[in-house]
């Protein structure tokens, strides 16, 4: 049987990064394949290139044995590839059917006016098939995001695909949603749909696939049944055996606990959340995407709103009405989007530092201190090795190393006891990467707590004297930093209440 | 890349905020509208009256138009600026000729309720979260209804306040040099805007404004306290509008309470064409005044050239765009 997509020796780079390394995959009609790797494994980029999203550099892309070149998401459409992203793309204002069929709408007869009986007829036809009771002309903004996601799926069915890229559709979805999905996902099959499932569940996995495909740091690994053992599979997703660094835990138990957030809850975001951190201890916080740890990292600062939960630092009830308190505290936020949340990209790096603390930076109460604000901006240049021509250099001209190191310069500046960094190395190159670990240990070795979030599991077992692990809002677990591997981590963190668990 | 800056030219970019290039596009605009029309008039464009009578009426636009690039760095925008000047000019009235306070006084308290009225803005956008275009759209309406009540619809004269049309018309400058009989307004519209280049280049509001149109997200979660400052812009804006009804009000002699909507339109064109972005977190005082005086060179040139004031309004439409859309281009080959 030939299968309907083959893609052989797949290569793409973005700049700087090698994305797709020799890649391979195959999907058979009627079959769910599984598409497994850690985050940045290249799953994503594989899949949007065979959308339309990206183009290849350089390979094969065969549909039903026949090479194509899928230049633009309306040709992967016409090709009958449809693919449903993360993020549902869909307008609140305009019906189920109106989101559909957008950009296609049946005409009348005069091709003036909109055919709405028509597009509506249409829609319910897709409908039907999928077993769906849904109104055409409900509007999309009354539906839940499970709804959205079956109006998601039934666009890209109206476009006759045969191939449906499915990435991480259960993300949002409860436990009945996930059955209405399965079961529209078992009926699609029978009808020879081949359907790609990119998911970190591996409860999920096992239901619903036939074959999984691993990949690995943008390489293909291996394509194994679905029945494999779990254990297995995460291993060849973690794989390599990082060759680590003598990595010392110092002793922290005796110093005082510095942070100490205790029963945090938010919805089902934040579940029971506690936690505590020492004077020089390096706190890691593992889990993959959507697992909260952003989220209790954004509460603890007093950026989001919290629902019960106390947060004590130096043993002092703190009231977290904004991020204002957290600074007063001695807490700093480094969030993991440098330029939607840390930086001021329009302003100078002088300006950037001395955001947080401008007021000791001033005279009269009122006026910039320019050569104080010149003198610890160039103290901070130079301890940080911050790459730059000059101190009003525009931030948003700097390397993403270099913007990471201005936004920590700036909590150094203010001289915080507890420093939550999120994704402190994201899209920042190998070299930077390992000053910005240093200048962690650094800060840990010199009194200051230091949280670590991070999805990429060598880097918090690099880091962590302990590790803390979280999945679905919850801590799944806790260990030990010279005794986490990334397959306990990784077992952790995918540890899911329905104890439809990996073990 | 950093060329070598003497001590006057690295002066002039940081108090312009270290966009002198852009300053430079806007500065010789100006310079070659007024060559244009001293060659085309020559005998009427460049006197001394004409030269005074420009920089006359460019005083109450371009103090509106200063507390505008406030404002508009934040990345919020005032409709109100208008009316409020109005609603000030109004209250100067009601202080000094109702109540019969002292000039220093009735002055200060005038520019008090322009800084209140600021700081209701302020807090309607902060407090109540109501984006700024709505927030100051309603104080506009608002203050217009009150300034009409309480005025009953009439003009308040000053006749009987002494000296008080000297605080636009008299001249400081002109008695001491009798040659340059510069109008106090334009002193003072030259006063405001170099306290507001300092403050916005120098203190921690000016600091705040820019990080604020920056990334307002950024500076929260930088532990600064956003809604505070922005109350404290929108109310410092309120007080600058403040000066420009006294400025007006002495001028006319009057308070017209009909007056001033339309105002605020040329105030955010003098700023934009000035090089200031609407988007927030770029804008230099010096490109306002620049921007005011291109607005008010067009239309007395025109004027003096005998073109239709219906023809003048198409033009310095034309001019907005111009303006902008260069700055565009500008920006985009960078």
């Amino acid at each position: 049987m030939t299968p309907i997509v083959s893609i052989q020796h797949l290569n793409k780079s973005f700049p700087g990064v090698r994305a797709l390394d020799d890649c391979q995959f195959e999907l058979l009609a009627g079959e769910v394949h599984a598409l497994m790797g850690e985050n940045g494994a290249g799953k994503s980029t594989l899949m949007k290139i065979l959308a339309g999203v990206y183009r290849k550099d350089s390979g094969e892309v065969l549909l039903d044995g026949k090479p194509v070149e899928i230049d633009s998401p309306a040709h992967a459409q016409s090709l009958a590839i449809g693919i449903i992203h993360q993020e549902l793309h869909l307008m609140g204002h305009l019906t189920a059917a109106q989101n559909i069929f957008l950009g296609r709408e049946p005409r009348n007869t005069l091709g003036l006016f909109l055919d709405e009986a028509q597009l509506n007829r249409d829609t319910q036809v897709v409908f039907d098939r999928m077993n769906l009771a849904m109104s055409p002309t409900t509007p999309i903004g009354e539906l839940t995001v499970a709804r959205q996601q079956m109006v998601e799926i039934a666009k890209a069915l109206s476009h006759k695909s045969r191939v449906l890229i499915m990435d991480e559709p259960t993300a949002a979805l409860n436990n009945a949603e996930i059955e209405e999905l399965f079961r529209i996902i078992r009926q699609l099959k029978t009808e020879g749909v081949g359907i790609v499932y990119i998911s970190h569940k591996m409860d999920e996995i096992q239901r619903i696939a036939d074959r999984i495909t691993v990949m690995r740091d943008g390489a293909y690994i291996a394509t194994v049944p679905a029945a494999t053992p779990m254990q297995e599979v995460i291993a060849m997703m973690v794989g390599r055996k990082l060759e680590q660094s003598e990595k010392t835990i110092p002793d922290t138990s005796a110093n005082e606990v510095v942070l100490d957030v205790r029963g945090l809850n938010r919805g089902r975001v934040i579940r029971d959340v506690s936690f505590s951190v020492r004077r020089g201890e390096i706190l890691g916080f593992a889990g993959l995407m959507g697992a909260g740890r952003t989220e209790v990292a954004r509460a603890v600062f007093g950026a989001d709103p919290i629902e019960s939960g106390e947060v004590r630092v130096r043993g002092q009830v703190i009231r977290l009405r904004s991020p204002q308190d957290a600074v007063q505290a001695g807490i700093g936020y480094l969030s993991e989007d440098r330029k939607h949340f840390g930086l001021a990209t329009g302003m100078d790096v002088e300006s950037n530092i001395t955001l947080p603390s401008l007021k000791r930076w001033l005279k009269w109460g009122m006026f910039l201190n320019r050569p104080a604000i010149q003198a610890i901006s160039q103290q901070m240049v130079e301890k940080l090795r911050i790459k730059t021509p000059s101190l009003t250099q525009t931030a948003k001209l700097l390397s993403g190393g270099n913007q990471q190191k201005v936004v920590i310069a700036k909590w150094l500046v203010q001289d915080c006891d507890v420093l939550i960094f999120d994704e402190p190395t994201r899209g920042i190159d190998v070299g930077a990467k390992s000053e910005i670990y240093k200048l962690l240990n650094d800060l840990a070795a010199q009194g200051r707590a230091i949280i670590v979030i991070s999805s990429e599991l060598p880097e918090v077992l690099q880091l962590s004297h302990r590790v803390l692990v979280m999945c679905e809002g919850r801590v799944t677990g806790e260990v030990r930093g010279d005794e986490a591997t990334q397959e306990s981590l990784m077992a952790l963190a995918t540890r899911r209440e329905t104890g439809a668990t990996v073990h | 890349m950093s060329e070598p800056t003497t001590s006057s030219s690295s002066w002039l970019a940081r108090l312009s905020g270290g966009q002198a290039k852009q300053k430079l596009l806007a500065f010789a605009s100006l310079i070659a509208l007024i060559l244009v029309f001293t060659v085309l008039k020559p005998d009427a464009f460049m006197t001394q009256d004409n030269i005074i009578g420009i920089l006359q009426s460019t005083t109450v636009i371009g103090v509106l138009a200063i507390a505008s690039t406030f404002i508009i760095i934040t990345s919020g925008i005032d409709l109100s600026v208008g009316v409020l000047m109005t609603f000030c000019a109004v209250m100067a009235g009601v202080f000094m000729v109702n109540l019969g306070m002292p000039m220093p006084l009735g002055v200060v308290c005038a520019l008090g309720m322009g800084a209140m009225s600021g700081c209701v803005s302020g807090l309607a956008i902060t407090k109540l979260k109501v984006p700024p275009f709505i927030a100051t759209l309603g104080m506009m309406m608002l203050l217009k209804g009150l300034s009409l009540l309480i005025t009953q619809t009439r003009p308040i004269y000053f006749s009987d306040v002494e000296g008080f049309d000297q605080i636009s018309l008299g001249s400081l400058i002109g008695d001491v040099f009798p040659s340059l009989p510069i109008p106090n307004g334009v002193l003072i519209l030259f006063v405001v805007a170099i306290i507001s280049a300092v403050v916005l280049n120098k203190t921690a509001l000016g600091r705040y404004t820019f990080a604020l149109g920056s990334n307002e997200e950024a500076v929260r979660l930088s532990g600064v306290n956003v809604d505070r400052w922005k109350v404290i812009i929108y109310t410092f804006a309120g007080g600058i509008c403040g000066i420009s009804g006294l400025l007006i009000a002495s001028r006319l002699n009057s308070a017209q309470p009909a007056l001033g909507q339309g105002y605020e339109l040329d105030a955010i064109a003098a700023v934009v064409i000035g090089g200031t972005s609407l988007s927030g977190g770029v804008g230099t005082i010096l490109g306002t005044i620049i921007g005011a005086f291109i607005m008010s060179v067009l239309i007395n040139g025109l004027r003096i050239m005998s073109v239709a004031q219906e023809w003048q309004m198409v033009l310095t439409g034309l001019i907005i765009i111009l303006a902008v859309y260069t700055d565009n281009l500008r920006r985009n080959k960078k």
